[in-house]
């Protein structure tokens, strides 16, 4: 056991645990997030994952000790109470079945528009291949992400209107 | 889509989460918009109940009072009768309106329904119906499931048919609820019940509109006490006096709200059956046997010795869990923990690879009465062309994305069952018999979860960790890992089929010979005390195993000569086997319309006809009708999808051309109960590589009323994809002893590369009256499974001119077909 510090959604907290302990069971367990879940524990499924320094991670295979930068989760991706563009398009689309991969959908999704705010079909495709659904969503997913896509670049387009005003 | 900001559905397991939790530090809701009414409630019960009053009564008990504008008042009752006589948890009368519908001062309403929602928006659609024939507004109600002790026994899921069947007794209770409402303020303002109108759950007198009073000021906070009727005591009969309203007359109904459960899946706010922490809980994983029918020996538990915080090694019979206080160190001991085991002699099934060869030779456990009509023999023996064929379906499993789980909590002489088991109820029946704990003193509070298709281990993990609880004395959470869930879930039954097919001289199909033969005795059931999972391994046997289904195709074709016949097989090894059956969305409808779909299709091309022309011909042969107008459905489902797909009329196969990549389309029809659809597929298959892209599908689906038009269509895509996965990816592989599917790498399934660039799934009304006010609602959970292989296997014939018999058609199959054929 050893005493591990972690920033989580922009709060740090210190944990006396050992250090080799996947990051899924500490930030469901010990820190009581919901969002990142438990798939396959093979980081063959994506429902575990969260966002460290911008990429999407499987939480489920990261040792504790390996995290050197702030972890996003689900929960941390809303901001001042409005929902991420992403999350809005999820609903607007009603993507979810049972819902239980959405975690792995939205954050690899967010993580793909983070870098690319405009990806193609063939991108999206791509970026999200190893993210599963049993409900196989998949279809509504990508019409989502192309949907946050579009609202993400309103918004951009807004802010720079504002900027020039 | 347009739709309300809708209000979330509460399920039971909403209410027990925030009792649990505490709220105060956790703004769960952030988004979801929870009416505040309800809110205010949920704090009030947080406060009066600390959470160490909540665990030394163990739960409703001391809460049902403190919030009894929340619970509905039949509920509480009950349960405050049965604390003097017995257990804490007796049912809900289904007799009592109390036990369904609870008004509030704030002229809100609660429904309480005995279904679940695995995640196809039910628990949104029951609100449509249900707030409809109160004449409510619907973002003033919410709807309370599956909870075993605070909602009527309506079976939980299953079958598709919550709206079919549940939705029946929901909307005339509701329409008593209204009636009796009426009755109140007739009685209050003197006037007769026709001289008043009621509006949005306002009651106003319609001479003068100043006398008003909304359904919360008659009635908010008390009870109505009112009997319903139930013929047969049978709770789908359930009835009062009020007649449901003519179709016309509905307004929630057909429009689409958003699903109500869609928010707290997206923000992460929502508490599933995985999340549940209680205090003093701790977490257990399984040891299952490395091969099937292996005996447990011996358990070295120096093994584990060194793991941090081990609280128990529980082994009965063949049944093995390790229990630890943190869940990876469980993890951890069961990979550690070193049992020995001894082998079968004998080996407990064939290879995947010898299976059908094994089934074919076996001699069947059981034969349905052959289905026959007219001469089949006679019709075979004249005919001017025989095609004969066989199909070969593997076995498939559930394979959720998360594996089975359960906590349970075995405090004060009760057990309290969190799951997302789709059945809580068939689960506490059945952990109550397994446990001989009394009825009234278990409850399954059913939670959100991942996706529960039929007979899940959903049911297994529940038993585990009630049977976990009691032996260790605190709250137990089992969950599989990945590699059980492949392995040891229930699997929808392999299948053979073996059909020939006559043409006369005209190419008209004038005889069938089917026969379907499924690899499926010992199916199991659901929540059954002696065949889950960890009674077989603890040695409990039932004395006649359930004999298993086979199925027949479901066509509505006027084929004169027929002759269907339905059998089961056994493998081996029927308990403590991972190769065990159980339901399977639709538990054989996928399987055998892909033999039936694709056979029809074989004899159009041996016609020579078009083959979407060569069904309608099959269908047009007839001029009767049954009392669903499923021919007359069927005709309108095939031509809706034949003109939004753009259908060419031609016989298949196309040539194909010189290109790398060869498109195709097909068709495939089918009914499942009263909902009638066709699928056409289009398909392109790469020549070099073998792989198949279901480009396009187009879905007509014809379930009567609709309910919910947006939810319907995504539940429609999500079961075609679902086909999909089985038709291109999924098979379940074993050797002679085990399952060698273990993972997501050795059980392949869709993925987004697969998914098509065009669905439309169109919601078609072919009832010959189609504005009759009493159109029923049909079950729409799974048909859209049935006819999605038989599509894409027609049209990769289209494409290729190759027609593939087994199923999956993972690349190297397709190729290796491809290859032979000269293609
Ligand atoms: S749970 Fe981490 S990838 Fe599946
Ligand atoms: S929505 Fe159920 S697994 Fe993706």
């Amino acid at each position: 056991m050893s005493n591990v510090t972690l920033k989580v959604n922009g709060k740090s907290h210190t944990l006396d645990i050992d250090a080799s302990t996947p990051l899924l069971y500490i930030l469901r367990n010990d820190l009581g997030l919901r969002g990142p879940r438990f798939g396959c524990g093979l980081g063959q499924c994506g429902a575990c994952t969260v966002i460290i320094n911008g990429v999407a991670t499987r939480s489920c295979i990261t040792p504790v000790s390996t995290v050197k930068s702030e972890v996003t989760t689900l929960e941390g991706i809303a901001k001042n109470g409005k929902l991420h563009p992403v999350q809005q398009a999820w609903i607007d689309e009603q993507v979810p079945q049972c819902g239980f991969c959405q975690n792995g959908q939205i954050m690899t999704a967010k993580a793909l528009l983070d870098k690319n705010t405009n990806p193609t079909d063939t991108q999206i495709r791509e970026a999200m291949a190893k993210t599963l659904c049993r409900c196989f969503t998949y279809y509504r997913v990508q019409l989502a992400i192309k949907r946050a896509a579009r609202a993400i670049a309103s918004l951009g387009s807004n802010r720079s209107k504002e900027v020039v005003a | 889509m347009s739709g309300a900001n809708s209000n979330p559905t509460r399920s039971a397991s909403a209410i027990a989460r925030s009792l649990k939790e505490g709220r105060s530090h956790q703004k769960t809701n952030a988004f979801t918009n929870i009416p505040k009414q309800v809110e205010e409630v949920l704090e009030k019960w947080n406060t009066a109940t600390s959470r160490r009053n909540f665990l030394k009564s163990s739960g409703l008990l001391v809460v049902s009072f403190s919030a009894a504008p929340l619970v509905s008042t039949a509920a509480a009752e009950a349960a405050a009768a049965a604390q003097a006589a017995g257990g804490p948890y007796p049912d809900p009368d289904f007799h009592q309106l109390d036990s369904w519908i609870v008004i509030h001062e704030d002229n809100t309403a609660a429904f309480y329904v005995g279904k679940t929602d695995l995640g196809q928006g039910t628990g949104t659609a029951f609100r449509q119906m249900m707030s409809d024939e109160l004449d409510i507004p619907f973002d003033k109600t919410t709807c309370i499931m599956g909870t075993t002790n605070l909602t009527v026994d309506q079976g939980g899921s299953g079958g598709s048919d919550a709206i079919q069947v549940d939705g029946w007794p929901m909307r005339r209770v509701a329409a008593e609820a209204r009636r009796i409402l009426l009755d109140m303020a007739s009685k209050r303002f003197g006037v007769p019940v026709d001289d008043l109108t009621v509006n949005d759950g306002v009651i106003t007198v319609k001479a003068d509109p100043t006398k008003k009073i909304t359904y919360g000021e008659l009635i908010g906070g008390k009870k109505f006490n009112v009997a319903l009727t139930a013929a047969n005591n049978n709770i789908d009969n359930t009835t009062g006096v009020a007649k449901v309203k003519p179709v016309q007359q509905l307004n929630m109904v057909g429009k689409s709200p958003q699903r109500d459960d869609i928010p707290r899946k997206v923000d992460g706010s929502g508490t599933w059956a995985v999340d549940v922490k209680l205090p003093g809980m701790v977490h257990a994983r399984n040891v299952k046997p490395p091969v099937a029918g292996a005996k447990l020996i011996s358990i070295d538990e120096s093994s584990v010795r060194n793991i941090p915080g081990l609280v128990k090694v529980v082994s009965k019979g063949n049944y093995v869990a390790v229990v630890c206080e943190r869940e990876e160190h469980a993890i951890q001991a069961a990979r550690q923990l070193k049992v020995n085991w001894e082998k079968p002699a004998t080996a407990a099934f064939p290879t995947s690879d010898d299976l059908f060869k094994f089934m074919r030779n076996a001699t069947p456990t059981s034969k349905r009465q052959p289905n026959v009509v007219g001469n089949p023999d006679a019709a075979l023996a004249s005919a001017a062309k025989v095609v004969e064929a066989e199909y070969e379906m593997p076995f498939q499993g559930h394979t959720a994305i998360s594996p089975a789980h359960a906590l349970a909590d075995p405090s004060n002489g009760q057990m309290t069952i969190y799951s997302n088991d789709m059945k809580s109820y068939g689960l506490r029946n059945g952990v109550s018999q397994f446990l001989e704990i009394p009825r009234d003193r278990v409850r399954v509070i059913w939670m959100d979860g991942p996706q529960a298709y039929g007979r899940t281990a959903a049911d297994d993990a529940g038993f585990e960790a009630a049977f976990l609880a009691k032996e260790i004395g605190r709250p137990v959470r089992v969950q599989w890992m990945r590699n059980e869930e492949t392995a040891w879930d229930t699997k929808g039954p392999a299948f053979t089929f073996k059909v020939r097919g006559a043409l006369d001289t005209q190419g008209n199909l004038v005889a069938l010979d089917f026969n379907a033969r499924a690899a499926d005795y010992n199916h199991l059931g659901y929540n059954e005390a002696d065949t889950v999972l960890i009674a077989q391994l603890m040695g409990r046997r039932r004395a006649m195993p359930a004999p298993g289904n086979s199925d027949i195709p479901s066509d509505m074709y006027a084929i004169p000569n027929r002759r269907m016949v339905a059998e089961v097989v056994s493998l081996p090894t029927i308990w403590e086997t991972p190769l065990r059956t159980g339901n399977l969305r639709d538990p054989n409808g996928p399987q055998v319309t892909f033999a039936a779909e694709s056979f029809i299709d074989e004899m159009a091309a041996a016609a020579e006809a078009d083959p979407l022309q060569f069904r309608m011909k099959l269908l047009n042969a007839s001029t009767t009708d049954d009392n669903g107008f499923r021919r007359a459905r069927s005709i309108a489902v095939l031509k809706t999808a034949a003109e939004t797909f753009g259908w060419d009329t031609r016989p298949s196969p196309k040539r194909p051309g010189n290109g790398t990549i060869l498109p195709g389309r097909g068709v495939a029809y089918t009914y499942r109960g009263q909902t009638v659809l066709a699928v056409i597929a289009e398909v392109e298959v790469n020549r070099k590589t073998g792989h198949v892209w279901v480009k396009r599908l187009v879905c007509a689906h014809d379930c009567g009323l609709i309910i919910n038009p947006e939810a319907l269509r995504r539940s429609v895509e999500g079961g075609m994809l679902h086909s999909l996965s089985r038709a291109l990816y999924e098979e379940v592989k074993f050797d002679g002893e085990k399952v060698t599917s273990v993972d997501w790498i050795t059980h392949p399934t869709l993925t987004h590369l697969d998914a098509p660039a065009k669905i439309d799934v169109l919601l078609v009304n072919g009832d010959p009256n189609p504005n009759r006010p009493d159109l029923p609602h049909y079950g729409a959970g799974e048909a859209s499974l049935k006819p999605t292989i038989a599509a894409v296997a027609n049209a990769i014939y289209d494409a290729t001119g190759v027609r593939l018999r087994r199923v999956p058609f993972r690349n190297a199959r397709v190729l290796e077909a491809l290859k032979a054929a000269g293609v």
